[in-house]
């Protein structure tokens, strides 16, 4: 990293700063994080409540693509889940509205991206992985243990299908998040290396520039697709919490 | 831009120093976000979807309902275009038949005149015969009484006359 003139430093993008100055990050110092939430929840706000303030029966480009995220989350919660899942379908929205901004916004160049972060996919992952454990139990009680235990495996099995079921399940919410913020780190971080290519080779900058459009356009796409993949498992766990039977 | 290294050598993401921040702003987001879908935007959008379900069924059944209009108004106008038809045919025979019936009076009407005047001819025809065959008698008469004077033949008038008619009978009777 320091030999030569290269000095690319890609993770710098992900320190978490005071927006007013000072070092001490306090729990509730307004930083970086702070501030690219509220842009977060303002963005999904000008959508939904802004775009699809016509209520018009004809619906303008706004409200065209609030009601598409609309049917299209509710759409997947009725499927994935059921239809009994429909009563959680504003959560799913929120969680579903949240990191597709939280992507979409972090690639805005020298963006804060709050979704690359551990402790934020973590603490969303967790949430889903706790209410819907908590659900399975509050609804059906001990019965909500069968789904670990495999009816359909020939009995020996059983104990050692119970134990992996197991491990997967509470598995969940690290993949859960781990995928989320990887992904997008992975991103941002090569993105950054690109581009601090483009600023060290002179002449020649025009291939990691190349490189760093398509690699764009591809985080463009991770950013929309991570959001949806988010938002399917947690309607999967849920669905396991409405009905453990296999 | 040199000094952040010294606090996180590796990545950001695992420095546990600023998760409490994170979780904090990160929990007020979503809860503020959460209040303002399920409040405000997903309710509205939900009305707004009812309503164009609503607004498209009214309009299939008002368009099938005009559907159905249009079907009965030109089984009507068939309807009426036949009855005009019937009509019009039933005019056009009766006119005929009224224009026959009139011609076929003053047909007669002049066959019978023509008759009048043919039987007024003849009969005018008949009197000059008439008239003229008793001409022809009388002279007749005069001159065989004036060829008889010239003669010296003495002949009375009656039997002169009775030659005379009995020729002419007989000629009339040779015609």
């Amino acid at each position: 990293m320091a030999e030569g003139g290269i000095d690319i430093r890609p993770v710098d993008q992900f320190i978490v700063k005071p927006l007013f100055g000072g070092d001490v990050v306090n729990w509730y110092t307004p930083t970086n994080v702070t501030l690219w939430m509220a842009l977060t929840v303002l963005a999904a706000t000008a959508l939904m409540v802004y775009g699809a303030r016509g209520r018009a029966v004809i619906p303008s480009r706004a409200q065209s693509m609030a009601e598409l995220s609309y049917s299209f989350i509710y759409k997947m919660v009725e499927d994935v889940a059921g239809r009994d899942a429909i009563r959680f379908f504003p959560y799913i929205m929120t969680i579903f509205l949240f990191v597709l901004f939280a992507n979409l916004l972090g690639l805005i160049p020298f963006a804060f991206t709050t979704t690359s972060h551990i402790a934020v996919t973590a603490v969303l992952a967790l949430t889903v992985f706790i209410s819907v454990t908590a659900l399975g139990f509050v609804l059906h009680g001990a019965k909500f243990l069968k789904l670990f235990w495999v009816d359909s495996a020939p009995l020996p099995l059983r104990p050692i299908l119970a134990v992996i079921e197991l491990l997967s399940y509470f598995v969940r919410p690290v993949s859960h998040s781990i995928r989320l913020a990887g992904a997008l780190m992975a991103g941002h971080a090569v993105a950054k290396v690109f581009a601090g290519f483009a600023a060290a080779l002179g002449a020649a900058f025009f291939i990691p520039v190349l490189a760093v459009t398509a690699l764009y356009a591809l985080e463009l796409l991770v950013a929309v697709i991570q959001a949806y993949v988010f938002t399917i498992l947690s309607c999967i766990y849920l669905k396991d919490a409405l009905h453990p039977a296999h | 831009m040199e000094e952040p290294d010294v606090t996180a050598p590796g990545m950001p993401q695992l420095d546990f120093s600023t998760y409490p921040n994170q979780i904090f702003w990160l929990v007020v987001s979503i809860v503020v976000l959460y209040l303002i879908l399920s409040r405000t935007a997903l309710p509205r959008i939900a009305a707004v979807l009812a309503d164009r379900r609503g607004t498209i069924t009214n309009d299939i059944a008002a368009a099938e309902d005009a559907k159905a209009k249009a079907a009965e108004a030109e089984e009507a106008h068939k309807q009426a275009l036949a009855d005009a038809r019937a009509e019009t045919n039933r005019i056009i025979e009766a006119a005929r038949q009224e224009i026959q019936a009139e011609l076929d009076a003053q047909m007669a009407e002049a066959e019978a005149e023509i008759a009048a005047r043919a039987a007024e001819s003849e009969a005018r025809i008949r009197a000059i015969r008439d008239s003229a065959r008793d001409m022809v008698a009388e002279v007749a008469r005069d001159t065989t009484r004036e060829v008889l004077h010239l003669f010296d033949v003495k002949a009375d008038a009656r039997s002169v006359t009775a030659a005379v008619n009995a020729r002419l009978k007989a000629e009339g009777g040779a015609q």
